[in-house]
């Protein structure tokens, strides 16, 4: 761990007006795991430690949460990670085709990067809250829906 | 009786997330008579009049709650608004986030006035981006006119209201869970009592309800909480949003009167069974209710209703399944669910969902046996009522009430190593 992590000037500010929203400095853990993560892609050791100093807690307490929230990730992803739901509704309209085709297009197992490191993909087991648009995906942040194969070629298309 | 949408009034409607046009649709008026012509305790009797039920799920009844609130605590009280839907089959509280962010201030702004509330977090589950920065948004908006912040709506009363956003853990939609994720912990649900009325965020009295359930408060001090308990049933007033999605062909959410019966959901409203096939099961209020049968399609959707045919109108999720669907594999997804959300505090519940869920996967690989049945309807009686929250206890509903009105396919499946309903539709079924 020779590198060390730090939010840049602006999200120390952000930071710093977070807090004022709690009664306790611990309670801005997600709001500061979040930060971490938009503005490094994932959230290193090195940012748990930074992290922990700013809460004045455990390096421990930090790993604890880090590993607890499935959203907050221990490692890189592709640039534009794609989440396929995997959840009940989106199964009975076949999210199964979705992952063959997945699959088939980018080449890669779920849980690993496509070659350009471009894209990465897996399905969920939660719900993500858009089953009228069943079978759907999240990408980038937002919601796909309503997938065909030709979809699938535009959403990843616009992204390569 | 006409339909009254109260709460997809808006929907669809893209002016409608804009303070200055909301202004002039009715926003912040009756949070205004509230302030105007209401003492806090007439605000808390009105929502009790109109049988407002928690519609997260519980539906506990929302008024009661809010007495529970200690009046002499020499603590601050807090809200916490629930927008962590992640029960599967449930997007409503998303199109009130997104389509009709003020109208949910507005009801934080009047339930917090009647129970002298002065700070709000609304706990938004990390994936809703898109339903994030909406809401943000207008919350923004709304400090910015003075509604929010030191004066609200020029009053001498503050209010406070602050997004926290969740990281991918269902189990923070258990209210408990909820608190401990506010205070920046893992999502591990507290034994109650106390309950959060007296101890919740921060160690001080929270009051912990819905987005829906906040929603319709404008509406009820608008026009009286007997107006709202007469579009309902008995216990159970006014509308909800029923979010229907599976075997359907309209998926959507469709806002009816509580009660309104799942053939007319379904049917009416729905456009029926996708291609025209033939209803074979409907999950009624998320994947933790117990399942139903076609033949219950008549039932009406209210909490007390259901609760008496042993489900549960829960978070009014209404999940379609077709004569095609292997339920079999449809609850080994469903368990999949489960033991992946289990937060692994209780033994049977951490033991138990990943159990269920290994077993199953060995049924529909074709490498089960018939006792494996039997042992998952023995591990069902472990699993209820032995853990802090109801996550087992969905988890356990939903095994016990698939091998109770399904049985018959997972006799099949864990004997022949193939699903019934694929056999069958084969005409290949073992005799």
């Amino acid at each position: 761990m020779s590198s060390s992590f730090e939010f840049t000037s602006e999200n120390q500010k952000k930071f710093q007006e977070i807090l004022k929203r709690y009664p306790t400095k611990r309670a801005a853990m997600l709001p500061a795991m979040h930060m971490a993560q938009a503005q490094h892609g994932f959230i290193p050791p090195e940012a748990e430690e930074y992290i922990a100093g700013l809460l004045d807690v455990p390096i421990i307490d930090v790993r604890e949460v880090l590993s607890f929230y499935s959203l907050f990730l221990q490692e890189a992803k592709g640039k534009h990670h794609i989440k396929v739901c995997g959840s009940l509704s989106c199964w009975l309209r076949g999210s199964g085709e979705i992952r063959e085709y997945l699959l088939e297009k980018l080449g890669v197992d779920e849980g690993e990067l496509t070659e350009d490191g471009k894209f990465s993909w897996e399905t969920v087991p939660d719900c993500l809250g858009a089953c009228e648009l069943a079978p759907m995906l999240q990408v980038d942040g937002y919601f796909e829906g309503c997938l065909t194969r030709e979809k699938i070629d535009e959403i990843v298309k616009e992204r390569t | 009786m006409p339909i009254v949408k109260i709460l997809s009034e808006f929907f669809g409607n893209e002016q409608a997330r804009d303070l200055q046009w909301r202004l002039k649709h009715g926003g912040y008026e009756a949070a205004r008579k509230a302030f105007r012509e209401m003492q806090p305790d007439e605000v808390t009797q009105e929502v009790i009049k109109a049988n407002l039920r928690g519609l997260g799920g519980a539906g506990f009844p929302t008024g009661r709650k809010w007495t529970f609130v200690p009046k002499d605590s020499d603590k601050p009280t807090y809200l916490a608004v629930n927008c962590d839907e992640a029960e599967p089959g449930t997007f409503k509280d998303r199109y009130i986030v997104e389509w009709d962010p003020h109208r949910l201030i507005e009801g934080i702004i009047i339930c917090s006035y009647a129970v002298a509330i002065h700070t709000a977090y609304v706990y938004i589950r990390g994936e809703y981006v898109r339903p994030y920065e909406r809401l943000q948004k207008a919350i923004d908006e709304a400090y910015e006119a003075g509604i929010l912040g030191k004066n609200v709506l020029g009053n001498n009363f503050q209010l406070d209201v602050f997004t926290h956003r969740g990281a991918g853990a269902y189990i923070c939609g258990e209210e408990t869970g909820l608190l401990e994720s506010l205070e920046g912990k893992k999502g591990w649900p507290r034994l109650k009592p106390p309950f959060p009325a007296l101890v919740g965020a921060f160690g001080c009295p929270t009051v912990i309800n819905n987005v829906e359930t906040l929603s319709h408060l404008p509406k009820i001090i608008e026009k009286g909480g007997q107006w709202f308990a007469d579009l309902g049933v008995e216990r159970s007033g006014g509308t909800r949003l029923f979010a229907l999605s599976g075997c359907v062909n309209k998926p959507g959410v469709y806002e009816l009167p509580a009660g309104t019966p799942f053939r007319e959901l379904i049917y009416e409203h729905g456009g029926g069974i996708l291609d025209g096939k033939e209803l074979k099961a409907i999950i009624p209020g998320g994947t933790s209710a117990a399942v139903l049968s076609a033949d219950q399609v008549d039932l009406p959707m209210d909490f007390d209703t259901l609760a008496k045919v042993k489900s549960m109108a829960g978070s009014g999720a209404v999940i379609i399944m077709d004569e095609d669907v292997c339920m079999v594999k449809a609850l080994h997804n469903i368990q999949n669910f489960f033991a992946h959300e289990s937060c692994g505090q209780c033994t049977p519940c951490r033991e138990g969902t990943s159990w269920v869920y290994r077993i199953l996967s060995r049924i529909v690989e074709g490498k089960g046996s018939p006792s494996d049945v039997e042992t998952l309807r023995g591990l069902n009686q472990n699993m209820s009522g032995t853990s802090i929250c109801a996550l087992c206890e969905g988890a356990s509903m939903a095994l016990g009430s698939f091998l109770e009105k399904f049985g018959d396919e997972f006799d099949y499946y864990a004997k022949y190593g193939r699903s019934y309903v694929e056999d069958a539709r084969k005409g290949a079924v073992a005799v």
